[in-house]
């Protein structure tokens, strides 16, 4: 909860990583040209990789104000298990930064000339798969805590881990176009979420006890 | 407030390569003010983070009524409130907001009221509205410092707690400091100040010599 009302008076930052993702998807159909076809084919995985990028640049600022003011520390000495509050840390992180892109989403694949269907089915991936990318991430963040350079590092540590995520997502709008069921791709995307959710939050706990030392 | 103990066994303290304390042992008991004397880079802070549980200790061992505070964590955390050179404020959050923040992690259940109160004490009752980027570092210090009105820890371990404030804020600290040492409290401060720190009983450690 103090997380967003901390988003309300920084509302610029919110709005970066939302601008950023429209404004990516949007240069596509400008760079590749008007091919009705080829955009339709591209379009999710358009997407889904604006997504990563823009679910990446608000990353190293997860934990680093906490850091850097010292409220962290604190977090760390409040009588409550350590993984809850980076739970309810991650959460505020997706609310901000995962479900504008799951919202707008719909709108951006309309450039794309998807349909109905499709566009359905490509926010239903981003539901399922933006929570996983705050949760992956934030073990990232937290590891890469009060190191230089830390906005790298991060993103080297954490993209390769965001790449199932990526696959079966933008696979899921594929299957989907192509006719076959997405059944499958989805609830591999669902079984990605509850492992991240399980195991993520403890993660990044421990590593973020390692770094505040 | 029931009875509280902290003991310090051999403990050992590396930062990097350079070993800063080894074989410190000590205990504490409730009513007491344990002030760590010792020059700049001689360990004292990482001796407060030690205790507090934010560095781990080398070797050694750091009990709380007997038992072990990094086991026991929960039971310790809540006994414990830790102010270290960070105020650990939220910059963009007004003062009261902030300690409302502080109140509900801890569990504790405290009114407006309350916090308003702890506020004014320490002479913010005009500020309590604003947000803490606004004011000043001193003032900034005694929202820190109004947390220790408002938790009902046993031991406080105050690092620098001086630092930053008036004469009248330092004797109002040092006030609260007696009530709390006087009710049965323990405290763990450093200071380069001078600053007649006299309470109850007073144990003194030198560090880095």
């Amino acid at each position: 909860m103090r997380d967003l009302t901390l988003a309300m008076r920084h509302r610029s930052d919110v709005l970066t990583t939302v601008f950023f993702f429209i404004i990516v998807v949007s240069l596509f159909p400008l760079g590749v040209g008007p091919e009705a076809q080829l955009l339709k084919e591209m379009a999710a995985g358009v997407v889904w990789v604006a997504a990563l990028l823009a679910s990446m640049l608000s990353l190293t600022r997860l934990f680093a104000d906490d850091y850097h003011d010292g409220t962290l520390e604190q977090l760390l000495l409040v009588p409550q298990p350590l993984s809850l509050i980076v739970l309810g840390k991650v959460l505020a992180h997706w609310i901000i930064s995962g479900l504008p892109l799951v919202l707008m989403s719909p709108l951006l694949g309309l450039q794309f000339g998807l349909e109905g269907d499709a566009l359905i089915m490509l926010m239903l991936t981003l539901l399922l798969g933006t929570p996983v990318l705050s949760l992956v991430g934030s073990i990232g963040a937290a590891l890469t805590l009060g190191l230089r350079g830390g906005g790298v590092l991060v993103s080297l540590l954490v993209l390769p881990l965001y790449i199932p995520v990526l696959i079966f997502g933008a696979g899921a709008v594929a299957a989907n176009a192509a006719g076959m069921g997405a059944e499958g791709h989805l609830s591999l995307m669902g079984a990605i979420l509850l492992l991240a959710l399980v195991l993520a939050p403890w993660a990044s706990a421990a590593a973020l006890r390692i770094s505040v030392e | 407030m029931d009875k509280g103990l902290l003991e310090i066994r051999e403990l050992e303290c590396v930062r990097g390569d350079r070993q800063l304390f080894s074989d410190l042992s000590f205990s504490l008991e409730a009513g007491t003010l344990l002030h760590v004397h010792g020059p700049n880079g001689s360990g004292k802070t990482t001796l407060l983070r030690a205790i507090a549980g934010l560095v781990l200790q080398e070797s050694g061992e750091i009990l709380w009524n007997g038992e072990s505070s990094g086991k026991e964590k929960d039971e310790f955390n809540r006994e414990l409130l830790y102010l270290g050179h960070h105020y650990g404020l939220k910059f963009e959050l007004s003062g009261y907001e902030n300690l409302k923040v502080f109140a509900n992690l801890s569990g504790s259940d405290i009114s407006e009221h309350e916090v308003e109160a702890a506020l004014q004490r320490f002479g913010l009752a005009h500020c309590v509205e604003l947000p803490v980027k606004v004011l000043s570092q001193g003032q900034k210090r005694r929202v820190a410092l109004a947390r220790l009105l408002l938790q009902s820890s046993k031991l406080w371990i105050l690092d620098e707690p001086f630092v930053a404030l008036d004469v009248a804020a330092v004797e109002l600290l040092l006030e609260v400091i007696k009530t709390h040492v006087a009710n049965g409290g323990m405290v763990i401060l450093t200071t380069h100040q001078e600053v007649a720190v006299e309470v109850g009983s007073v144990q003194h450690l030198r560090l880095g010599q």
